[in-house]
């Protein structure tokens, strides 16, 4: 038995669900999300839940700045208290360098529009009373950045989806994506064959591995990256605290627990989701030396995900040259879940034949051909 | 009679029994849209209850339902001795 969708979107993470979504705002059903584990399972279930405007390429800085209007109209579209915390985030410097990087990012930052600052170490403090500043040399801080409780957005995406007739299929592998020339046929699954013209490629960290199925190419790998949660405390951290030197961020939910991530430099590629021993140590470490207080406060929790990285640390967008209709939405390389309202609702205009509501060229694959891409030096971990 | 499954994020059996009726109908999610099981016991006690309502609720038997991930560490440990020399890989 062989059935048909209009578009089969590949994985139940934000950006699956978050196109389904639009898909069905803008009055089309005819569509199945598939993904191989549990709705949420991948880096959108397992991430930081930071929303931040303060990026260094005009292109994450435009789609971080719509996104986060549009998370600010979420609770209500989704009819749910996401817990959007707007403490903004504080980036901290800690040579001259970065201070310099510093200053012209926060010139382009509210050229565009973020209302990022250009603070002193003493202005930092000021922000988060406890931060040891001896060795920071300058920090930048942006109001309307903060924390969203992941969860909440991709459920909240998921129960909608299902109300406007859309169908989630969780459980449900992808093994096979069977193309005629460069036409999509059909897609195959653990429970059966999918006909179809249409495929969004959501798999995030496997990402690659489905283009892969589908003939296409596309540069990204799979990057494990830790994260950890405390017990819960009275707040004391208002804004999410990062450094690119160190590649550390925490902030605290708004049920009173910190939540932090490290990134190894000597990470290798590949898909793995277990936690290490390095990480325990030395965001441990680094965490005390940001704030002392942190010493006496109990770890929980710790676990890991996968970021899907790509050469600029910019997103993969549209469709791809050798497959017709096979939409990428993969590579967010460690900030997808901040950037998904616009792409999400772009992708969906372009699957529709409409016209996007912001210009996302840039984005697609075809960049790489060039050999002078332009690298997002704002990533942190 | 309210039945308290997780102490640690105070849920009741019917909260449990609510959010399967709702479709967060294993483990993983009904951890994360509930909460449950990550307080600071790690749901060592609320974890294995819920499996037995999961059970019942969705006629699965015990082998059906996929454990749940379990993270380091074991018990609350507080930073200073994460950071110190002294943490072996089995902490
Ligand atoms: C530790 C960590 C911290 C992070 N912190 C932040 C942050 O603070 N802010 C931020 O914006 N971003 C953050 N990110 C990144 C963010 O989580 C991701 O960019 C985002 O969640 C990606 O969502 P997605 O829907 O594209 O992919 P995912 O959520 O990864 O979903 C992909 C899905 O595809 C499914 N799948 C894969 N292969 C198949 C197959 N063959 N068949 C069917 N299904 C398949 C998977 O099971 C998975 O559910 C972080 C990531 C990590 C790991
Ligand atoms: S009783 Fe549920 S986490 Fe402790």
């Amino acid at each position: 038995m062989s059935e048909e969708a209009g578009v089969v979107i590949i994985g139940a993470g934000v950006n699956g669900l978050g196109t389904a979504y639009h898909l069905g705002k803008m009055g089309y059903d005819d569509v199945v999300v598939l993904d191989k584990s549990y709705i949420c399972s991948g880096a959108s279930g397992r991430n930081g839940g930071g929303i931040r405007q303060q990026w260094t390429s005009e292109e994450n800085i435009k789609l971080a700045l719509e996104s986060r209007k549009m998370f600010e109209k979420l609770n209500e579209e989704l009819e749910q208290d996401l817990e959007f915390y707007q403490g903004g985030y504080l980036v901290l410097a800690f040579d001259e360098d970065e201070s310099k990087d510093f200053k012209k990012n926060v010139k382009l930052q509210n050229s565009l529009g973020v209302e990022s600052q250009y603070l002193t170490p003493e202005e930092a403090k000021e922000i988060v009373p406890e931060l040891n500043i001896s060795d920071v040399v300058a920090a930048t801080f942006n109001q309307t950045d903060g924390t969203i409780y992941p969860f909440k957005v991709v459920n909240g995406y998921a129960n909608r989806v299902r109300e406007m007739g859309i169908d989630i299929r969780d459980h449900t592998e992808v093994l096979d994506i069977v193309t005629e020339g460069d036409e999509i046929k059909k897609v195959k699954t653990e429970a059966g064959d999918i006909k179809t013209d249409t495929v969004v490629n959501a798999a995030g960290g496997w990402s690659s591995q489905i283009a892969e199925m589908a003939g296409a190419e596309i540069p990204n790998k799979p990057v494990r990256h830790e994260i950890m949660v405390t017990e819960p405390y009275k707040r004391f951290l208002e804004p999410m605290v990062i450094s690119f030197k160190h590649g550390i961020y925490f902030s605290q939910s708004e049920h009173g627990n910190v939540v932090g991530g490290m990134g190894n430099p000597d990470e290798e590629v590949g898909v793995n989701q277990t936690g290490s021993l390095w990480f325990m140590k030395n965001f441990s470490k680094t965490l005390i030396d940001f704030i002392p207080r942190f010493s006496g406060v109990n770890m929980i929790r710790q676990w890991a995900g996968l970021y899907d990285t790509t050469p600029d640390a910019q997103p993969i967008l549209g469709t791809v040259p050798e497959v017709e209709r096979f939409y990428q939405i993969n590579g967010f390389s460690g900030h997808g879940f901040m950037v998904s309202p616009v792409v999400d609702k772009v992708t969906a205009e372009l699957i529709l034949g409409k016209e996007p509501s912001m210009d996302i060229d840039r984005l697609s694959v075809d960049r790489f051909e060039a050999d002078d891409f332009e690298a997002e030096g704002a990533v942190v971990g | 009679m309210t039945v308290v499954i997780c102490r640690c994020e105070d849920l009741t059996e019917d909260d449990i029994v609510e959010a399967i009726e709702k479709g967060y109908d294993e483990l993983e999610t009904l951890k994360r849209h509930l909460r449950m099981g990550m307080g600071p016991c790690q749901g060592k006690s609320c974890i294995p209850l819920a499996e037995r309502i999961l059970c019942r609720e969705t006629g699965k038997s015990p082998d059906d339902i996929r454990e749940p991930t379990s993270r380091p560490p074991n018990k609350p440990v507080p930073f200073a001795l994460l950071a110190s020399e002294e943490v072996d890989d089995h902490e």
